[in-house]
C-alpha cells in the first residue's frame, strides 16, 4: 500500500546564505531512507503515465518499486537500460513538465519525486554500485559523433552497447558540451559529468578531443576518407544572440554563453586557473530561461553585491524552470519583470583613458503585455515615456542561442532550415545526406538536455538499421 | 597532448614553437589560427598560425613574452608539451587574384604576415613587404622576409637599424613612389593596423586586416571576440580574423582588448615572482 502522504519529502540543500557565495552543489540529494519513503508514495498505477512523458523511455515505476524494496542497484539498472546519463537527468531534467506532470499523485497534492529519486539511484550506483559495464564484442563497423554533448554521449553510448566501433570528435578541450560549458557546477558538479563520460569510455568509445569538425576534419571526409559507415551531428546550439542595442560592445557585456563558458569549462572563480573574468558588483542579467538563472546566480557566488534579472515578459511568462527561479530568490536575486534595455550606457571621460569604455548601467523601459503571438504568448510593448536607468558595470545577455554554421557550411548536401537548423526526420535523425544523422538542439534549436538525449537514443537505433540493413537507398 | 618538437628564440621577448599537431597542420592555410592551452589550469590562447608542414604534421606559432600565460608556455623546453592545440580556426586570407601587394607587419604580426608573403610569392605574385619593430634587437624574420619579397623595407620606430618610422611611412613612402597595389595586407597591434588604414584609404587602396581579438572557444560560441565592421557586429573566430580595414571599427577594438587589463597585470607579476622565488 503506498503512502498516502500528499506532500513530497523534502529535498536537503544548502543554506541560501551559504550557498550563495560558493560554487557547491546546491541540493545534496536524499538520504536512502527519504528515497525509500519517496519511493512508496509510487501507486505503481496500471496505465504508467510518467513513462510517457519520459522523452527516452524510462520505466519509471519498475525503478521506483526497486528504490521502495532497497534494491538500489537493480533501481539503477532499470534507468540505465533507457538512460545513459541518469545522474545528469535526475538533476537537470526538467521534471515537472514531463514525467512529473503526468503523475497520478500530482492530481491531489505533490506528485511523486521522480527526479530526486533518479538522481539518487545513479548517485547510490556511482557509490556503492559495482562497475558492471561490459564491452561488446565489436561489429566492425566505424561510426563518427559529431559534438561531445548530451545528444552526442547518448548517441555513442548506445551504438557502443551494440558493437559499434565509435569515435567522438568535440571541438573543446573537455567532453560534456552544455553539460561542462553552459551548467554550473552548482546544478551540475562536473565530477558527475565526467564520470559519465567515463562509462562510455569503458564501453569502448573513443572520444577526440580538441577537433572542430568542419576545420580540423570535414564530414565529407569522414565519409569517403576516414572510412566511418554513418555520422551523427550533435553540435548544439551554440551561437549566441545579441539584441543590437547601442552600447552592446562596452567591456562588461558578455553573451551568457561566455560568462558561463568562463566560469564553468575554464573554471575562472577558481584561484588556481588562468582564465581572466571581471567580478562586477552590479550585475545585470537580461533574458528569463534556465541559463540567465544559471547567469544570475554565478554573478553572485563571484561575489556581486547586487544581481538584477530583466525579462521584458511577466514571471508567469519566465521560460526558466520554477525551482530554479525559486533558488534564484533564495539566493537573493531581483527580479525586473516588464523590463527590457534600450541601450548600455559606458564609462567616459575619464584622464586615464584604459578605465573608458566599461558598462556602468542600463537604460531600461517598462513593457506591457498585449495581444497574443503566434506562439500564443502574449506580446510585451513598450509603455511610452516610462525609461529609467539601472546601475550595472556588467550586463550579461541570455537572449537564447542558433545552431553554429560550421558543421553546415562545410558540409555537401546538408539541408538546413532559414534558422540554420539541420532538417532532419524527429523519428530517425536522417538529414537529406545519406548517412547523415542528426538530433538534439542543432536540428530544433535550444532545447533541453533530455530531448537532445531522446534525439542521440533515436538516431543511434537509425544508424544500426541503416548500417545493418545496408539501407543505403 | 601536443608535443614542442622545436622552440627557438627570435629575439628576447619572442619565441617560436614547433607543435606536433597532425590534424592541424593537414588543414591550415596561411591567416588561421589556433587555440592553444598550456596546461590543465591554463587559459585559451588564440595564436595565428606562423608556418606548418603537412607532411611532418607540425605547426608554427611565434609568441610574444606579454602575460602570464606566455610567460608559462615560453618557459616549456623541447619534448615538453602543451595542453590543447585546437584547430585550424578561422578563415584563410583570400590570396587569389592578386598580381601585386603590399604585405605589412608590425611587431609579432610579422610572425603572421610571413607566411602570407610566402604563399603569394609561391603564387607568382609581386610582393612588397613593410616590416616595422620598436627597435633594432628586435627585429625578426628579416631573411625569411627577404626571400619572400621583391622588395624589403625593414623599419625601426627608434630608427636603430638606419630607417627610422612607422610602418606607415615606409608604406607612403611606396606608394608616393609609384607603386600601384591591388591590395594591402596588414597585421599587426590594433593601433598600427588603423594607422596604415587610414593611410590606405586616402590612396583608395584595398586593404586587409587580422583582427586578434580575445577569444575564449574560438568557433563561435562565446562572442567575447566580436567587433564593428561596417555598422555590424562581426565575430572574429568565425567571420574573420580577416575583415576589411577599411570598415573596422578600431578604437572600439583598442578599447576591447584591454578589458583584463588588469586582471592581466596581477597575473604577469605573481608569474614574475614565482619565476625569480624558482631561480632563488
Amino acid at each position: 500500500m503506498a503512502d498516502m502522504n500528499p506532500v513530497r519529502t523534502p529535498m536537503p540543500s544548502q543554506d541560501p546564505d551559504i550557498r550563495r557565495r560558493n560554487f557547491d552543489e546546491v541540493t545534496l540529494g536524499y538520504t536512502e531512507e527519504m528515497a525509500v519513503a519517496e519511493a512508496k508514495r509510487c501507486l505503481n498505477c496500471r496505465h504508467r503515465p510518467c513513462t510517457g512523458g519520459c522523452p527516452v523511455g524510462i520505466r519509471i515505476p519498475d525503478f521506483i518499486a526497486k528504490v521502495a524494496e532497497g534494491e538500489f542497484e537493480e533501481a539503477y539498472h532499470i534507468i540505465h537500460e533507457d538512460s545513459s546519463l541518469p545522474a545528469v537527468c535526475g538533476r537537470v531534467c526538467p521534471q515537472e513538465r514531463q514525467c512529473e506532470k503526468y503523475c497520478v499523485r500530482g492530481m491531489k497534492g505533490d506528485s511523486v519525486g521522480i527526479g530526486r529519486l533518479e538522481r539518487f539511484v545513479a548517485d547510490w550506483h556511482a557509490a556503492h554500485g559495482s562497475e558492471s559495464v561490459k564491452k561488446q564484442p565489436v561489429n566492425g563497423h566505424k561510426v563518427a559523433v559529431v559534438g561531445a554533448g548530451p545528444s552526442g554521449l547518448t548517441c555513442a553510448g548506445d551504438l557502443a552497447k551494440k558493437g559499434y566501433d565509435v569515435t567522438v570528435f568535440e571541438a573543446l578541450h573537455i567532453p560534456g558540451g552544455v553539460l561542462v560549458y553552459g551548467i554550473p557546477e552548482f546544478r551540475l558538479p562536473k565530477a558527475i559529468v565526467a564520470r559519465e563520460v567515463d562509462t562510455l569510455r569503458a564501453l569502448g568509445v573513443r572520444i577526440e578531443t580538441n577537433v572542430v569538425v568542419g576545420r580540423s576534419v570535414t564530414i565529407d571526409e569522414l565519409l569517403e576518407e576516414e572510412g566511418f559507415e554513418a555520422v551523427f551531428i550533435g553540435t548544439g546550439a551554440g551561437l549566441p544572440s545579441f539584441m543590437k542595442i547601442p552600447g552592446e560592445s562596452l567591456k562588461g557585456v558578455f553573451s551568457a554563453n561566455e560568462f558561463l563558458t568562463r566560469v564553468n569549462l575554464m573554471k575562472a572563480y577558481r584561484e588556481d586557473s588562468d582564465t581572466p573574468i571581471l567580478r562586477p558588483s552590479r550585475v545585470a542579467v537580461v533574458g528569463g530561461g534556465n541559463v540567465a538563472m544559471d547567469a544570475a546566480r554565478s554573478a553572485m557566488r563571484l561575489g556581486a553585491g547586487r544581481v538584477t534579472v530583466l525579462y521584458r515578459r511577466g514571471e508567469e511568462e519566465m521560460p526558466a524552470r520554477k525551482e530554479e527561479i525559486e533558488h534564484a530568490k533564495e539566493e537573493g536575486v531581483e527580479f525586473m519583470f516588464l523590463t527590457a534595455p534600450t541601450q548600455i550606457l559606458g564609462t567616459e571621460g575619464n584622464e586615464d583613458r584604459s578605465k573608458n569604455g566599461f558598462v556602468r548601467g542600463v537604460r531600461c523601459i517598462r513593457m506591457e503585455l498585449g495581444e497574443s503571438d503566434a506562439s500564443g504568448r502574449r506580446r510585451p510593448k513598450e509603455i511610452p515615456g516610462s525609461e529609467f536607468e539601472l546601475e550595472a558595470d556588467a550586463v550579461i545577455m541570455a537572449l537564447g542561442t542558433s545552431p553554429n554554421p560550421l558543421i553546415s557550411r562545410t558540409t555537401h548536401d546538408l539541408e538546413t532550415d532559414r534558422r540554420g537548423c539541420i532538417v532532419a526526420d524527429p523519428e530517425t535523425g536522417e538529414t537529406s545526406r545519406p548517412g547523415v544523422f542528426a538530433g538534439g538542439d542543432t536540428v530544433t534549436g535550444a532545447a533541453t538536455v533530455i530531448l537532445a538525449m531522446g534525439a542521440g537514443k533515436k538516431a543511434a537505433a537509425a544508424i544500426d538499421r541503416y548500417i545493418t540493413e545496408g539501407g543505403k537507398g | 597532448m601536443y608535443e614542442i618538437l622545436k622552440r627557438e628564440e627570435l629575439n628576447p621577448s619572442s619565441t617560436r614553437f614547433r607543435f606536433y599537431a597532425p590534424y592541424v597542420a593537414g588543414k591550415a592555410k596561411p591567416g588561421q589560427f589556433v587555440i592553444l592551452r598550456v596546461d590543465e589550469n591554463g587559459e585559451r590562447v588564440p595564436f595565428t598560425i606562423a608556418g606548418y608542414d603537412r607532411e611532418a604534421g607540425t605547426v608554427d606559432v611565434i609568441v610574444q613574452i606579454v602575460g602570464a600565460t606566455t610567460m608559462k608556455l615560453n618557459r616549456l623546453r623541447e619534448g615538453e608539451s602543451v595542453a590543447s592545440l585546437t584547430g585550424p580556426l578561422g578563415n584563410p586570407t583570400r590570396l587569389d587574384g592578386l598580381s601585386k601587394a603590399a604585405v605589412v607587419g608590425g611587431g609579432l604580426g610579422c610572425a603572421i604576415a610571413l607566411p602570407i608573403a610566402q604563399e603569394l610569392h609561391r603564387r607568382g605574385c609581386c610582393v612588397h613587404s613593410v616590416v616595422g619593430f620598436r627597435t633594432k634587437d628586435l627585429i625578426i624574420l628579416e631573411k625569411e622576409f627577404a626571400e619572400a619579397s621583391d622588395l624589403l623595407t625593414v623599419m625601426t620606430d627608434d630608427g636603430s637599424n638606419g630607417r627610422g618610422g612607422l610602418v606607415s611611412a615606409g608604406l607612403e613612402e611606396l606608394i608616393l613612389a609609384g607603386n600601384i597595389y591591388d591590395e594591402v595586407i596588414c597585421i599587426g597591434p590594433p593601433l598600427m593596423m588603423k594607422f596604415v588604414c587610414l593611410l590606405t584609404k586616402k590612396y583608395g587602396i584595398k586593404t586587409t586586416v587580422s583582427m586578434n581579438s580575445i577569444m575564449v572557444d574560438g568557433t563561435g560560441m562565446c562572442g567575447c571576440c566580436r567587433l564593428t565592421v561596417g555598422g555590424e557586429t562581426k565575430f572574429a573566430c568565425v567571420d574573420g580574423p580577416d575583415f576589411d580595414g577599411h570598415l573596422v571599427d578600431f578604437d572600439e577594438a583598442i578599447s576591447r582588448g584591454n578589458i583584463y587589463g588588469e586582471f592581466e597585470r596581477h597575473a604577469y607579476d605573481e608569474a614574475c615572482n614565482l619565476l625569480k622565488k624558482e631561480v632563488e
